[in-house]
């Protein structure tokens, strides 16, 4: 139980922490900010990574934990590269516009 | 490796993530906050496949391959007007992940209630998500009708089946042995996600996309909790925080609740409310009309909507932009936080097309000045300008916060034709004596003012 309860403990920080984060994100950046928490959320890949590399799985399990890494592999790569192309999309204004 | 070093690693890992939303916050550093993420990234990754759990890597690597030979053209073929579909799309691969590896390790051993607990948690809102982002998907991608679909009884029906699967999930937590209500209780998660998006409509994607981007990152939290790890734990909280924010700014954005969004399957079309109005005249205007008042204004705010962005007319709009710039306009954009199909759209393709974003201005910046704008130049947008939500309170839109468009000297609106907005409701905005209606497509239409304007010039 004692796990659970650190568990909790770093979750609530965490959220708190997401809060006051997110609220300073300019409304400018909202699409990318989406775009990049997609990726983070790829996270998910360090799960899928242990089910589909354990010793003497059954042939379900690596199935599943293969699609998991997919999937994953999947968010991770086009969230980062998809939030970095729009980025680069953002400009100021120069100082005589073409 | 040993335990420490792992845990250090995934400790570094967690600080590249917050440091990436930390650097989010602004342009000039966002992209720093990617370089943060991705090296979080890649040292849960590395750190992870240095475990000693991990002992075959023929099939991690197989997916890791297939993964990038779809992930890298999905980044780049994508156009900017289809973000809204993509992420709706990634937030059904996250959730698909989070959900089969809960079901993995449900039959892997059995667990004690406290990692059940977890995993009906993580299932629930994996499987829930993944239908949910599919349905989004396909409303947003238009395979889907996006009128919102409605039926008697549809909101008792909907709890009905989130209720029962809650309650199989609780009767697992306490008795984890009873593996055949396992299949049962995925079946309802995935049939609970398809009809919790029926009922909504197109203009509601911005908030149910935030939604279930939070879902998406409570799921991996969860996943933390069942596998006892912190990094999952701490990156899924922060994705979840970073949903509800932005799903909570939506609905302020639109003066609605999340039931209201939820349940309230806005956008039907509305009957008996606000007294019809008489069909009124329209004043409309021609291309060249168009262009004289544009080119002999000071000051001009430009509001696009949805419409710029299925017109595809944001590059004919920066020609516009740049041709007005050109003889000293002053152009600016007027942002709405719903404008589009998901937070932020508008300034994305904005950005895509090269306007620069100090142009771009949020609600709350712009709309105290509309009083002093010569023009106020109404591109594809309807609901959020339309002034009912200020003055009629029996209007489905009414204390909506809206733009001031109506505030400008002299209002230009380029519409396909008289039909209603999202909300079904008259647009009085149309119908004002400083009003002209400039009927057509928004980048045909967009195009013959550059033109119209370049020859003058010339």
């Amino acid at each position: 139980m004692k796990n659970f309860e650190s568990g909790l403990f770093v979750f609530m920080l965490a959220a708190f922490l997401g809060f006051e984060l997110i609220k300073r994100v300019s409304p400018l950046l909202h699409t990318p900010l989406m775009s990049l928490t997609n990726a983070i959320s790829a996270i998910a890949v360090v799960g899928a990574i242990l089910i589909a590399g354990e010793k003497d799985a059954s042939l379900f399990s690596r199935v599943l934990g293969f699609t998991a890494v997919t999937a994953s592999v999947i968010n991770l790569v086009s969230g980062y590269l998809i939030t970095d192309r729009m980025l680069k999309m953002f400009k100021r204004r120069e100082g005589d516009a073409k | 490796m040993s335990t420490t070093i792992l845990e250090l690693i995934y400790m570094a890992s967690a600080a590249g993530f917050i440091l990436a939303l930390k650097w989010m916050s602004s342009p000039a550093t966002a992209r720093r906050g990617v370089l943060a993420g991705e090296v979080g990234m890649l040292l849960a990754v590395v750190g992870t496949l240095l475990r000693f759990e991990v002992v075959d890597y023929t099939w991690i690597f197989a997916a890791f391959l297939l993964g990038s030979a779809i992930g890298v053209p999905l980044a780049y073929k994508m156009p900017m007007t289809a973000v809204p579909q993509r992420t709706a799309i990634s937030h059904a691969f996250g959730a698909l992940a989070a959900a089969l590896i809960g079901v993995a390790e449900f039959y892997r051993v059995t667990p004690d209630r406290f990692t059940m607990a977890a995993l009906s948690m993580e299932v629930l809102l994996g499987f829930l998500t993944f239908t949910a982002s599919l349905m989004a998907f396909g409303k947003l991608q238009e395979i889907l009708p996006t009128r919102p679909i409605t039926y008697i009884g549809q909101n008792v029906v909907n709890l009905g089946v989130l209720g029962l699967a809650i309650l199989l999930g609780m009767v697992l937590v306490f008795d984890p042995t009873q593996t055949w209500l396992f299949p049962v209780f995925s079946l309802l998660a995935l049939t609970f996600g398809v009809m919790l998006i029926i009922p909504i409509g197109g203009a509601d994607m911005p908030t149910v996309i935030a939604l279930l981007n939070s879902y998406a990152g409570l799921s991996a939290s969860a996943m933390g909790f069942a596998l006892d790890n912190k990094l999952l734990i701490v990156a899924g909280a922060l994705d979840g925080s970073s949903g509800f924010i932005l799903a909570v700014i939506m609905c302020k954005a639109m003066n609605r609740s999340f039931a209201n969004v939820l349940f309230g399957a806005f956008g039907q079309v509305q009957t008996g409310t606000a007294a019809k109005v008489e069909a009124r005249p329209v004043r409309s205007a021609s291309h060249e009309e168009a262009a004289d008042i544009l080119g002999s204004a000071q000051s001009v705010v430009i509001i696009p909507g949805y419409g710029m962005a299925v017109a595809q007319a944001q590059h004919k709009v920066r020609e516009l932009y740049d041709s007005l710039t050109r003889r000293g306009v002053d152009v600016r954009f007027a942002i709405h936080p719903v404008a589009g199909r998901m937070p932020g759209h508008m300034n994305v393709l904005l950005a895509e097309a090269n306007i620069p974003y100090d142009r771009l201005f949020e609600m709350d910046e712009i709309n105290a000045e509309f009083a002093q704008v010569d023009v106020a130049l109404v591109i594809g947008a309807n609901d959020v300008v339309n002034p009912a939500a200020r003055n009629d309170p029996a209007s489905p839109i009414a204390g909506m916060p809206i733009l001031n468009a109506d505030h400008a000297r002299t209002v230009m609106v380029i519409k396909r034709g008289m039909s209603v907005g999202f909300a079904g409701i008259d647009n009085e905005l149309y119908t004002m004596d400083k009003t002209l209606m400039l009927f057509g497509d928004a980048k045909g239409f967009v195009a013959g003012i550059v033109k119209e304007l370049s020859a003058v010039h010339a």
